[in-house]
């Protein structure tokens, strides 16, 4: 599971070609973020709209050296060079000297990195923060004058990021709300015995936490309790959780149990994993509920990007629920939550790149319909087994092609 | 030396048990050697006429400098007697000394011999140099059972490794009695040891399964660069290296005080197949793709600063007091500090087996490393990784085999002659 990022900065390796974009050549983007660094658009189209400016930066203990005091309006790069020895900071600041329109962090001595923004013609400042304390050293004024690139202006992002954090934690809190009765009912049935209830509770139960899984991933040591397969538990570790359960519900055959006869659960323990996973899952409710949880804005969108990773990696293959087949319930429940994770933070994004915004709706569209051949979480999935390689191989394809584009969203949001 | 080879097992066998002597030698002796480019290049040459001894007191291809290709086969022993397991493998230590040097497998070579017998070397290695291939022979734990009567001889140290969190085995791709590592600079060359070896085994031996590397992902001297993996970061970079001999010794080479004496100067295998979910690597953020490994992608520098091979400072923070290197990094969860100092020599290679059934390419990493006891210097480090390597996301433990690797073989005996005693 792709685990959010720690920050928001914006790096990227950025191609980085001659000074042509200082002949104005950064031409036909179409939109572009002023005030805040965001990686180049999408660079199928215009071949200048990537034309990078190259610039660099030498950070020293005592000094913030840019190689030029003025760039035209486009996109910048500036390749930054730590040789202090201290872990340092680089801000491209707007002309009040505070506001931030790009900055890279965590740059360790001798290390380099790179900082791309599409900046506007205007007035800003460079300064370095070598110790990563204080208001930085070498603050150097920094002129951007105009190439005529087409650089549009963006919303208020700051506003849009608090309101879509608000918006995701809400889904968040919801589905973990329906969960924890779902998951009650699911267990009742199954500690009773009557295991064609459990069966038929199973997988549509496990959909709450699909949607959200990355978020459920987040608390570490939370998502191994309730969600391990039997293969990630190390040896002489209990395996607990749903497929613990699931793999009780569909006893496996002894030679699809390491030649072993499978043997099950005893009413005693039936109720002792039961308990377990009521339990894991209320822990998950109350750690969403405290007061101080939130989420920000780049775990919002690596999150959807980790549900398709999800799908690539678990149930494209059909190794998230061996014993029970039910992998498109998972696949349609994480389809879902990135969707709303996407969908969280388009206002951000349209705006800097209605390209790749298109681009996403129009994978996601296509891709939830070819889902959608086969089955419903209401009106229920084919088993995994009754697909043919072919047909997995044509899922397996939509998720590509719909991973690719999203894989770019991060990088365009917090840019 | 006046037998036929119309028989070439016999005839091999024979030589193989009587008279391991120098094969050029041999070679010269039986006319064959002629019709190969270089008859017996001298040991240590660099490049495509490089060659190492096969006889010595440790086996070549281990702190040999690792070599840019690989083709690693593990065996499966038929239902043969204790002496028949024997002349196998004295027949593969003759064959592997011809090879080593340039030669054909057998006496006669590719394209001479009695007109009516197939050659008794397969041929594809002709007029190439011998490309620094060095055969390196291991011993599995299932060969220790009752068949050969070596049951009291398994060594402590050649144990069955323990299910790590994540594994995710095929058992097609899982153990085997014998493994040989054939590596060269020639994929050609590599392959034509392999062949021919496991045609010298047919009905003694057969493959159980095998994998052909194609690019070094460590350096086992300090006079090579850093390769690459298929994640496109350094690999090895802190491997131990053939000139770091005190290492060497303690680390990699078995010794006769705490198993038995005929692993004296022999070291331990362990080799995984890891596949890479690459297509989903690939998407990844560089942010996340240097979080993941904990250096830098470039250089390779640690992304607590300096360049390649500067030491990993585990404790600089960077903002919000967080360890610049992610506690989660492969660097950090693998590094011998982390591991109370253990350490191993690694010599793993990239492969790609074609595409699966979804259009994903059969793609990973090769692991294979040696030391001098698995259980704590392998399974500690695999089993810290398996638990919480920001990496499992993109690799999968898919084959597994362990083997005891003897020491090398005196002029005129054969590898694992000392089990036989």
């Amino acid at each position: 599971m792709t685990q959010p990022a720690a920050t928001t900065t914006p790096e990227r390796r950025s191609v980085q070609r001659p000074i042509r974009a200082a002949l104005g050549l950064v031409t036909g983007v179409v939109a572009l973020l002023a005030l805040s660094g965001c990686v180049p658009n999408n660079p199928t189209t215009e071949g200048d709209a990537t034309a990078t400016l190259a610039l660099t930066v030498d950070s020293s203990a005592d000094s913030c050296t840019v190689s030029a005091a003025e760039a035209p309006s486009g996109s910048l790069a500036f390749t930054i060079t730590n040789s202090g020895d201290q872990v340092t900071e680089f801000y491209l600041l707007a002309d009040d000297g505070l506001r931030i329109v790009g900055e890279v962090e965590n740059i360790g001595p001798g290390i380099t990195r790179d900082l791309v923004v599409q900046a506007k013609p205007g007035d800003y400042y460079t300064v370095c923060k070598p110790g990563m304390i204080g208001d930085g050293i070498g603050r150097t004024a920094f002129t951007v004058t105009d190439s005529g690139a087409d650089l549009a202006d963006s919303g208020d992002d700051a506003e849009a990021a608090a309101a879509a954090a608000t918006n995701y934690v809400a889904y968040v809190k919801d589905q973990i709300e329906a969960l924890v009765p779902a998951t009650t009912a699911f267990l009742d049935a199954y500690r009773a015995g009557d295991d064609d209830t459990a069966r038929s509770l199973y997988a549509l139960t496990r959909a709450s936490y699909e949607r959200i899984e990355p978020v459920a991933e987040s608390f570490g040591d939370l998502d191994p309790k309730i969600d391990f397969r039997e293969a990630d538990v190390e040896e002489g570790t209990e395996w607990t959780g749903w497929h613990r359960i699931e793999k009780d519900l569909w006893p496996p055959a002894a030679e699809d149990n390491n030649g072993e006869a499978y043997v099950p659960l005893t009413a005693a323990e039936r109720a002792y994993f039961s308990d377990l996973l009521q339990a894991d899952t209320g822990a998950l409710n109350d750690a969403v509920h405290e007061a101080d949880y939130t989420v920000s804005i780049d775990a919002i969108s690596n999150g959807a990007i980790g549900l398709l990773d999800e799908v690539a990696s678990g149930k494209i293959t059909g190794e998230e629920e061996i014993w029970s087949h039910t992998d498109l319930w998972d696949f349609q429940a994480n389809l879902e939550g990135a969707r709303v994770a996407f969908e969280g933070v388009r206002d951000i994004v349209e705006p800097k790149d209605p390209e790749l915004v298109a681009q996403i709706d129009e994978e996601f569209t296509a891709l939830q319909s070819e889902l959608a051949a086969y089955g419903s979480l209401d009106a229920g999935f084919v088993s995994y087994t009754e697909l043919t390689t072919e047909q997995v191989k044509d899922l397996a394809n939509g998720v590509n092609a719909l991973s690719e584009p999203l894989s770019k969203l991060t990088a365009v949001l917090v840019g | 030396m006046n037998d036929t080879p119309a028989s070439p097992k016999k005839g091999l066998s024979r030589r193989g048990l009587l008279s391991l002597a120098g094969a050029g030698v041999v070679g010269a002796g039986l006319g064959a050697g002629a019709s190969y480019a270089v008859a017996a290049a001298a040991p240590g040459h660099s490049g495509a006429a490089a060659s190492y001894p096969f006889f010595g007191e440790h086996q070549s291809g281990i702190t040999t400098p690792a070599q840019d290709r690989l083709h690693f086969a593990a065996f499966d022993v038929d239902d043969i007697s204790r002496d028949e397991l024997a002349e196998l493998l004295a027949d593969w230590s003759y064959a592997a000394s011809r090879m080593t040097s340039g030669l054909g497998a057998g006496g006669y070579g590719p394209a001479s011999g009695p007109y009516d017998s197939p050659p008794d070397d397969t041929g594809e290695a002709l007029d190439l140099p011998p490309s620094g291939l060095t055969i390196t022979f291991g011993l599995g734990p299932s060969l220790f059972d009752d068949r050969f009567g070596l049951a009291g001889k398994r060594p402590a140290a050649l144990i069955d490794l323990p299910h790590f969190p994540g594994d995710a085995l095929i058992d097609a791709l899982v153990g085997g009695d014998l493994c040989i590592q054939a590596c060269s600079d020639d994929p050609q060359i590599a392959v034509h040891a392999i062949r021919n070896l496991s045609r010298i085994a047919f009905g003694r031996a057969s493959i159980r399964w095998s994998q052909l590397g194609f690019g070094r992902t460590s350096s086992t001297t300090r006079a090579q660069t850093t390769p690459r993996n298929l994640f496109g970061f350094k690999d090895g970079t802190a491997n131990m290296r053939a000139e770091d001999t005190d290492q060497v010794n303690s680390a990699i080479w078995a010794h006769s005080s705490e198993g038995p004496g005929w692993m004296a100067g022999g070291s331990y295998l362990v080799a995984r197949k890891i596949r890479m979910t690459i297509e989903t690597w690939d998407r990844s953020s560089l942010r996340e793709q240097e979080r993941v490994i904990g250096r830098t992608k470039g250089e390779g520098a640690p992304l607590s600063g300096g360049s390649e091979f500067t030491e990993p400072d585990f404790a600089l923070a960077g903002r919000g007091d967080a360890p610049l290197i992610d506690p989660a990094s492969h660097v950090k969860l693998a590094h011998p500090t982390n591991n109370d100092g253990a350490s191993m020599l690694r010599r793993g290679y990239n492969f790609v087996d074609g595409n699966d059934d979804l259009g994903r390419l059969n793609a990973g990493l090769f692991f294979i490393s040696f030391q001098r006891d698995p259980q704590t210097q392998y399974v500690p480090v695999q089993l810290s990784l398996a638990k919480n390597d920001a990496m499992n996301e993109y690799v999968r433990h898919v084959g597994s085999g362990i083997f005891a690797v003897p020491p090398g073989a005196r002029e005129g005996s054969f590898v694992g002659a000392g089990l036989f005693g």
